[in-house]
């Protein structure tokens, strides 16, 4: 007996949605051995995380608030990955973007502008920064044939230490790495603000950037789906060589790409410190860049799965914080990773436990 | 002064680049065999953290060495499995092997953080080097004189992975399955063990490289204490074009720019080196450095008609074409 | 029953793929120092019931004995150690290695050191032995395909294989190579060697095979004498009705010239001359045929002029418009259309549904891309329109094309290129590996479009399919036109000598 693995001619409807399931629970199952091993009591944990990620009065709002940059930068690796660009470098991307957030903030616009120029200006250079910074690989991929992956990620290193330059140098207030805080016309509206009007909103803290990711995404969504631009995606990712055939220019298309994606990824960065930290700090993304690769891929790439998947975790980053020691959610996560991989398996092949032939031989 | 400068830099190359010629030596052999492990990162940070705890409790760094290695070994077997059998995407399970890594030395590394007087692994003193005429006291003796251990291992290293895979039958076999596995399957070689095997020594020298951070070059254990250098061991390898010796080359240049930073703030005339805020732009120099030396490898792998191993990244399966 | 055992004895196999029976109940059998040819359609199950053999798969019902004994492969390796030896369609070397180190490759000494000068002085002194002259030290990549397939069977008398399956050798062989490739099995059965010879080109197989098996749909139809048999006969068993041997056009009215390549010159991939200095004219309404040995520049032609690929010097004029080295897009623009070698590697999107391969080429102007949206009611409805039309055999406009078969998939192919009524078709090897009836339908598409009034330049290996469709041939060799003959059986040998190289003087002019 032996075990066999074969494509499949046809994949049914529900075996994706199952397989995702099916490797989270695995992917829990397995985390609950290093759990063990570390001395914490795995179903606890997990009550616990689940609990404070979920089910407390605030948790819907808490995880918003997690699920947001998740969301924005899970949607800037999906438009990359869907054509095969591997940008690993979102967290990078991230950073700058809200440096030239802060830039705005508070030192290139007066703190008296309105808000609504003040957040719009903010927009566009969270945008732009983390759209140069995305366009850098892009650029080098495209016309020079330079691996993505490395040059993302090592960007995504210059990027903390250009971040560190300011929040210890030109910007530092008080020298624990940190700026000002940003005048009130650069924060965010959150659901607090609105307490007055609806009591139950009062100490909510969910923010504006959570419809910059459902709008983000909802427009990606009609990209991939109805756009000529969408269609290009679609080909050059599966297969190169074609698209070439079909008169794609592909190195256009590489670099539009990559500009989105750094954008997007941008804008995440550019709502964690006008709806959440309002400031510019040394370590304000506990790697939210990176959980956002597990966030696109567990989605497949569908922008609208994106949202789900990017609240999950959301949830599953403010559960974290209330159980030790800090690395468990990014273990939990690599752990899923691989489950949501071996899954696509599955999807894509049977498996078949094949029986010998039945030995007639008589010699 | 400038020479001893120079020589400073040089010596410092040697020494923490050591761990990451392990790192990329591992690297390029797993990539030789056809699989990319982008997990190198990951596996680092196990090898560091199992050679750190176990030389910690046995207080023998050697035993801790060999548990790294193993570590590292049976770690990257995660990515051999999602990769060779399941034929999953090689990136994202490379990512994953990062992740899960990076997250498991966290969790169970939390007690070790502490310790600060883990046994390391010791230095080899060539006092003789001082007596050669000339360039003895001055350049070779502050060289290799009072290196590590692990240096010399290296320097062993880079001809014997040579010689396995240019000039051995299961060298040629290697080769092979990187190139093109349909050819090495039809004369029977084993290409899934194969490729098994070779992930396995990938995470072996992962290991190694870990733990030769954790005992000999800053030896005590921190989170995250790679900092990257995964990374930049998968772009040397590209960078050094799939060949040890180009590996070695890179390996030492990258080893001396990581400690710039340090050995620049030492020079007299060049007093913002030593100012801590604007050092931090010199810490920017590996990363940036790797960027430019894959453009530099990029443009001449165009110039050479050199490139990776042909089959690189893509999963072998038996009687599908293009393999 | 025969005393001496057969070389090669296989009862009752029977092997399923997913979906497919590819081998139904096949007794098989073949005689020591003979050549037995198997032959059959694209998809008879020709290969499948080889790589039986070969070790490459696993029966799921029947057994397998050689001399006479059974033998149970799991792998290609014990094959080999029962010698078997497999050469390949494609090529199973590694083009980055010596011919020495791919002969070495699945053996058993050298142990560990690989002593290189040792080893290159046997390996001359074998194909000295054999009469299969290549250089121990040349990299395959550095070999034509001729000499590579003296490193295949080098490849299996040193692994020490008696028993020999060639998979369709001849494919990319000249005339003149297919005769001394059949000198040599010859040479070698007489040192007692068994040749098993897989084909579906009955002309070689009446020339070459002492006993022919024919295969159908997975099943044995018949095993006859291959000296008394004859090639209607042959051709009926295997397709199971009459072939036409040569599809009826009427003579070629050209008009215009449709596509003028003037003294143009490129590049391979390597960065080594590909065309040098090629000038060639096609006129609307006729299909000029282009000879030659794979890997002449043929690909580079067709690059070169779709835009794929930078012309050096020269120009290349699609009606009368200068396309030289403008974008693909261009080229599309000006109605050429590109049929290319690789269906699966570039003519079309694998994962794609067949809808979305179908608007590969027309995605970017309206009605189907107003705007910058596609319009998806119309993709899907005339998906449908030509997947009918086009008689694409599929359960669905949504499946994904890597699931066509080959034959399907290139309609489909045509279908997207054909209906955008091109007025310069480029096909490059349109029919290789495709059954018979496919071969005929997609022969006639091409002739329809031909009366249509487009210009075709038809790049082909195979000369029959060349005689029968060209209204001219030209014969590349080393990137040059080397003579143009027109498409008259009696001609062969002359377009058999230009493929060769041999410069023959125009005697013809057009």
């Amino acid at each position: 007996m032996r075990l066999k693995i074969e494509p499949r001619l046809e994949t049914p409807r529900w075996l994706p949605f199952v397989s995702i399931v099916l490797a989270l629970i695995l992917a829990l199952l397995i985390g609950a051995i290093p759990l063990a091993y570390g001395g914490l009591d795995p179903f606890v944990a997990y009550r616990q995380m689940f609990r404070t990620g979920f089910f407390e009065p605030y948790s819907f709002s808490d995880t918003l608030v997690k699920a947001t940059p998740l969301i924005l930068a899970g949607l800037g690796v999906t438009i990359a990955f869907r054509m095969r660009l591997w940008n690993i470098g979102a967290e990078g991307q991230l950073f700058l973007g809200a440096w030239a957030t802060t830039g705005v903030a508070l030192f290139w616009l007066p703190p008296t502008t309105p808000k609504v120029v003040m957040l719009a200006a903010m927009t566009l250079a969270g945008f732009a920064a983390g759209a140069l910074w995305g366009a850098i690989p892009g650029v080098l991929k495209a016309k020079l044939g330079v691996n993505e992956i490395i040059s993302s990620l090592m960007l995504t290193y210059v990027a903390f230490e250009f971040n560190n330059y300011f929040v210890y140098g030109p910007w530092a207030a008080g020298g624990f790495g940190l700026t000002a805080p940003f005048p009130r016309t650069a924060w965010f509206p959150r659901l607090t603000d609105f307490g007055d009007a609806v009591p139950a909103f009062r100490g909510m803290t969910a923010h504006l950037g959570i419809l910059y990711g459902v709008v983000a995404a909802v427009i990606l969504f009609i990209i991939f789906k109805y756009s000529k631009w969408g269609y290009e995606l679609k080909v050059i990712g599966d297969n190169p060589d074609a698209a070439r055939y079909a008169g794609m220019n592909l190195s256009r298309t590489i670099i539009m790409t990559m500009i989105i994606s750094g954008g997007l990824a941008g804008l995440a960065g550019m709502s964690e410190v006008a709806g959440v930290v309002h400031r510019l700090q040394e370590n304000f993304s506990p790697g939210y860049g990176f959980t956002a690769i597990i966030v696109a891929w567990l989605a497949r790439l569908n922008p609208l799965a994106v949202i789900v998947v990017g609240y999950l975790f959301g949830g599953l980053l403010v559960g974290g914080d209330a159980i030790q020691p800090a690395g468990i959610p990014l273990l939990i996560q690599g752990i899923i990773l691989f489950c949501v991989i071996s899954a696509d398996t599955f999807t894509r092949y049977r498996l078949r436990i094949v029986q010998p032939v039945a030995s007639t031989a008589t010699n | 002064m400038e020479l001893v400068f120079l020589i400073n830099i040089i010596e410092a190359g040697l020494r923490t680049g050591t761990p990451l010629l392990f790192a990329t030596l591992g690297e390029l052999i797993t990539e030789r065999a056809g699989v990319l492990n982008l997990g190198v990162e990951g596996m680092m940070l196990v090898g560091a953290l199992a050679g750190f705890a176990v030389a910690s409790s046995t207080g023998n760094p050697w035993i801790g060495v060999l548990v790294a290695m193993l570590a590292g070994g049976a770690i990257s077997l995660l990515h051999a499995f999602v990769s060779i059998t399941l034929r999953g995407d090689q990136v994202v399970s490379g990512l994953a092997l990062t992740f899960v890594g990076t997250g498991l030395t966290s969790v169970l590394g939390a007690p070790y953080v502490q310790i600060r007087d883990v046994p390391r692994l010791s230095v080899v003193p060539l006092p003789f080097l001082e007596n050669i005429p000339l360039i003895g006291s001055s350049i070779l003796y502050p060289l290799f004189g009072e290196q590590n251990i692990i240096f010399f291992i290296g320097l062993l290293l880079v001809p014997a992975v040579w010689f396995w895979i240019e000039r051995t039958r299961p060298g040629l076999q290697l080769r092979a399955i990187g190139e093109k596995p349909a050819a090495a399957d039809a004369v029977g070689v084993n290409v899934g063990a194969l490729r098994y095997f070779y992930v396995f020594v990938g995470g072996v020298f992962a290991g190694l490289a870990g733990a030769s951070l954790s005992l000999a070059v800053t030896p005590l254990w921190i989170d995250e204490m790679t900092a990257g250098q995964g990374w930049i061991a998968v772009g040397l390898v590209i960078f050094a074009g799939w060949n040890p010796w180009r590996a070695l080359m890179g390996a030492y240049i990258f080893g001396a720019l990581r400690r710039m930073p340090l050995d620049l703030q030492a020079v007299a005339w060049l007093p913002f080196a030593s100012n801590p805020i604007l050092g931090v732009w010199l810490n920017m120099i590996p990363y940036l450095f790797t960027i430019l030396a894959l453009i530099f490898s990029s443009r001449e792998a165009i110039r050479k008609r050199l490139g990776a191993p042909a089959a690189l990244g893509i999963p072998y399966v038996r009687g599908e074409r293009g393999a | 029953m025969s005393n001496t055992p057969y070389a090669l004895e296989m009862r009752g196999i029977t092997k399923r793929f997913p979906g497919v029976l590819a081998n139904d109940d096949v007794n098989f059998a073949v005689e020591k120092g003979e050549i037995h040819a198997l032959l059959g359609e694209n998809g008879a199950g020709k290969s499948t019931l080889m790589n039986m053999v070969n070790g490459l798969y696993r029966a799921d019902e029947g057994k397998i004995l050689l001399d006479g004994k059974p033998v149970k492969f799991s792998s290609p390796r014990d094959a080999i150690d029962s010698g078997v030896g497999m050469v390949h369609q494609h090529f199973m070397l590694v083009p980055t290695q010596t011919v020495s180190e791919n002969l070495i490759l699945g053996q058993k000494a050298p142990r560990f050191y690989i002593n290189y000068k040792k080893l290159e002085q046997d390996i001359a002194e074998l194909s000295r032995k054999f009469g299969l002259a290549v250089d121990p030290q040349a990299k395959i990549w550095q070999l034509s395909v001729g000499e590579q397939q003296r490193v295949e069977i080098l490849k299996m008398l040193y692994q020490g294989a008696k028993l020999l399956i060639m998979d369709e050798p001849t494919a990319v062989l000249t005339p003149q190579e297919v005769t001394d490739l059949f000198k040599t099995l010859r040479e070698m059965t007489a040192t007692g060697h068994t040749i098993i010879f897989i084909s579906h080109k009955l002309d070689e197989v009446v020339e070459i095979a002492d006993k022919v098996t024919v295969l159908r749909r997975g099943k044995v139809v018949a095993t006859v004498d291959g000296h008394a048999t004859s090639k209607a006969e042959l051709a009926r068993l295997m397709v199971g009705r009459e072939v036409l041997f040569r599809i009826k056009k009427k003579p070629a009215e050209p008009t215009t010239d449709a596509l003028v390549i003037d003294s143009v010159s490129c590049e391979n991939d390597r960065g080594l001359p590909a065309l040098r200095d090629l000038s060639l004219t096609v006129r609307s309404g006729e299909v000029v045929g282009i000879a030659g040995v794979a890997g002449n520049g043929q690909t580079e032609l067709a690059q070169v002029i779709t835009g794929l690929r930078e012309a050096k010097f020269g120009t290349i004029t699609v009606q009368g418009q200068n396309v030289t080295n403008q974008s693909a897009t261009a080229t599309i623009d000006q109605g050429l259309a590109y049929i290319p070698s690789d269906r699966n590697g570039v003519g079309s999107s694998p994962n794609l549904t067949l809808a979305d391969n179908l608007i590969l080429k027309s995605y970017r102007k309206p009605p189907i891309g107003p705007g910058w949206r596609i319009d998806l009611k119309l993709v899907r409805s005339q998906a449908e329109k030509l997947i009918e039309q086009f008689d694409v055999k599929t359960p669905s406009a949504d499946l994904p094309a890597r699931l066509l078969s080959g034959g399907n998939l290139q309609k489909l192919i045509l279908a997207r290129e054909i209906s955008r009524q091109p007025k310069v078709i480029i096909a490059v090897y349109p029919v290789r590996g495709l059954d018979v009836g496919a071969i005929e339908s997609i022969h006639q598409m091409l002739i329809d479009e031909r009366d249509r009034g487009a210009g075709i330049l038809l790049i082909s290996e195979d000369l029959d399919e060349l005689l029968s469709l060209s209204d001219r041939i030209v014969v590349l060799f080393e990137g040059q036109i080397v003579g143009e003959v027109p498409p008259e059986d009696e001609r062969i040998d002359e377009i058999g000598l230009m493929m060769a190289g041999t410069k023959v003087e125009h005697s013809h002019a057009t």
